[in-house]
């Protein structure tokens, strides 16, 4: 983790009630927006962000300094026109870009570390919505967000629905399996078993439990990938050498660039902050959490009446979120007689190819949001 | 967004067009590029919803703003609920399904009453090519070798005027094509190269 450049965040003026029953106070929720907001307010749209996203969708990383995670997707005359629309991307809760979360300081002054409680995403859709109240907005023109972003638009939906026209979900599910619960308990134990870890509580110590995020990023890096693609990318190709070492080095390519993105993560993220979306994303499925133990937990129920058009997009070769999940949601979708569309587009890059170079899904993303 | 107008739409999609009611609900299974569903959303306000196979055309469709989900009609209609429709459309797919008997069913479980279009097996083309030639026969309206063709029940008009007997569905409505026109009802199992039923609950 490094030091804190100065975001945009605005302090909610209530409480937040969470769904673990505790309430977290004076919440701060630090967003971005681009494109200027109507007279009617009728043309904003919020994108959710994914797991280690933050709500530089389309301006300067701060701290890396790199572009927006999807300018290719939001700007001025492109498929989420900023021209036309007033786009809001704010950090989640738990994050560690300027929104509440473990990094950041409790009222005694101390940063929260453990003691931050355990959300959900649907807290994290809480404290978007308090975002919105703030801003004036009663009524997206539309919600988007691709993997955890989908995660929080259907979630959304489900739980508010009057605050969104149109949701488009893409590379993303309505509930963890146990393959993603069981990839995501790899690297919280990783982050654990980092001796600097010290039971959450390393802010003050200059210390932090940079190995064991890495490997957490490693590990789940893994998963964003497909075998196709990580065998064209690499190969078996060896790193800047001409043979094996007959050590444990990183003599191949896919190694070394698997420490590159552990080690790059570690520079603009923080341990806790992944430690407490993880679980919040295990913790989700959306028909248990609408049937709040009164309701049959079916999917459908979820969205029953809701008066938004539903778009959904799935790819091919994604496999931690893949193309049966995406169905999941439109059947019930279907069930519950909402208007809904749905493709799977062809990419070989696996889970990460939402954010990746994609005409087809451009056209989709562009025509729905019209 | 402009709509394609009605003479634009094949002679089968235009016959159903015209007996759709204005603001009715409508599922267009196989719906192609959506030019039928466009056109009832924009000439007649209906509430229409389309599944299709093909992705290129599923993308068309949702960049109209028309609401389609990638599917096919074998897997995806059980997921709708009974009679969530009004109408529901299967044109030129009875073909390909692998139970159309069953497709029929679910056709008449999510809508009220249903249009079906399909190629005529029996059309004297199709007859005289296989009687003639002894080979399956490629014609302008099913150009493909039996081997590539998606076509993998093919019917007849009387095929499915007695399946429909067999299933207890009431045939409301026929009509015949051929070349692009409709044609009169007299001989249409040896005339009509194509045909559209419409269906209800019987």
């Amino acid at each position: 983790m490094v030091s804190n450049p100065a975001f945009r965040a605005v302090t909610l003026p209530d409480a937040l009630p969470l769904d673990s029953g505790e309430v977290l106070e004076n919440v701060s929720i630090a967003y971005e927006t681009y494109g200027e907001l109507a007279d009617d307010k009728g043309n904003a749209i919020l994108l959710c962000h994914a797991l280690t996203g933050d709500q530089f969708v389309a301006s300067e990383h701060p701290v890396t300094g790199k572009p927006g995670w999807w300018e290719r997707m939001v700007g001025p005359g492109l498929p989420i026109d900023t021209n036309r629309y007033h786009v809001i991307c704010a950090n989640v809760i738990g994050s560690c870009m300027g929104s509440s979360g473990p990094a950041a300081h409790a009222s005694d002054g101390k940063p929260y570390a453990m003691r931050f409680p355990v959300i959900t995403i649907r807290d994290m859709v809480r404290g978007l919505v308090g975002l919105l109240d703030h801003l004036g907005i009663a009524q997206l023109h539309a919600v988007v967000g691709g993997s955890m972003g989908g995660m929080q638009a259907l979630s959304l939906a489900a739980n508010f629905p009057d605050r969104a026209a149109r949701v488009l979900a893409i590379a993303t599910t309505a509930r963890h399996s146990a393959q993603n619960i069981a990839f995501h308990e790899v690297g919280r134990q990783a982050i654990m078993a980092d001796p600097n870890w010290a039971d959450g509580d390393y802010y003050a110590s200059g210390s932090t439990p940079d190995s064991g995020l890495a490997v957490a990023r490693m590990a789940a890096h893994i998963t964003y990938l497909s075998e196709a693609g990580l065998t064209d990318k690499f190969g078996r190709r060896l790193q800047d050498r001409q043979s094996k070492s007959f050590g444990f080095d990183a003599d191949f390519q896919v190694e070394s660039y698997l420490r590159y993105q552990g080690s790059g993560f570690t520079r603009r993220f923080d341990a806790n902050s992944y430690l407490y979306i993880t679980r919040a994303m295990d913790y989700f499925d959306l028909a248990e959490e609408c049937s709040d133990g009164k309701g049959s937990g079916l999917l459908a129920d979820a969205f029953a009446g809701t008066p938004a058009r539903f778009c959904l997009v799935s790819f091919d070769s994604d496999w931690l979120y893949p193309t049966s999940e995406s169905r999941h949601v439109v059947h019930a979708l279907n069930a519950a007689g909402a208007p809904v569309s749905f493709v799977e587009l062809s990419a070989p890059y696996g889970h990460d190819s939402f954010l990746l170079e994609s005409p087809e899904l451009d056209r989709v993303v562009k025509g729905f949001i019209e | 967004m402009t709509a394609a107008p009605n003479n634009a739409l094949r002679p089968d999609l235009a016959v159903i067009f015209d007996h759709i009611e204005p603001g009715s609900r409508a599922l267009d299974v196989g719906c192609g590029d959506g030019i039928l569903m466009a056109a009832l959303r924009d000439q007649k306000q209906v509430d229409a919803r389309g599944i299709e196979i093909n992705g290129a055309s599923v993308e068309r469709c949702v960049a109209q703003g028309l609401s389609v989900v990638q599917g096919d009609a074998d897997h995806d209609l059980t997921f709708y609920p009974d009679g969530a429709f009004d109408y529901a459309i299967l044109s030129q797919t009875l073909q390909t399904a692998a139970r159309p008997d069953r497709i029929m069913q679910e056709l008449l479980r999510v809508g009220r009453r249903a249009f079906v279009s399909f190629p005529n097996f029996a059309y004297w083309r199709m007859r005289w090519a296989l009687m003639s030639k002894g080979q399956m026969p490629v014609t302008r309206h099913l150009p493909v070798t039996w081997y590539e063709t998606e076509n993998i029940h093919h019917v007849t008009v009387k095929d499915f005027e007695l399946l429909a007997n067999d299933l207890g569905v009431a045939i409301a409505n026929r009509w015949f094509f051929t070349q692009e026109q409709e044609i009169g009802e007299m001989g249409a199992n040896w005339r009509a190269e194509y045909a559209l039923f419409e269906v209800g609950r019987g």
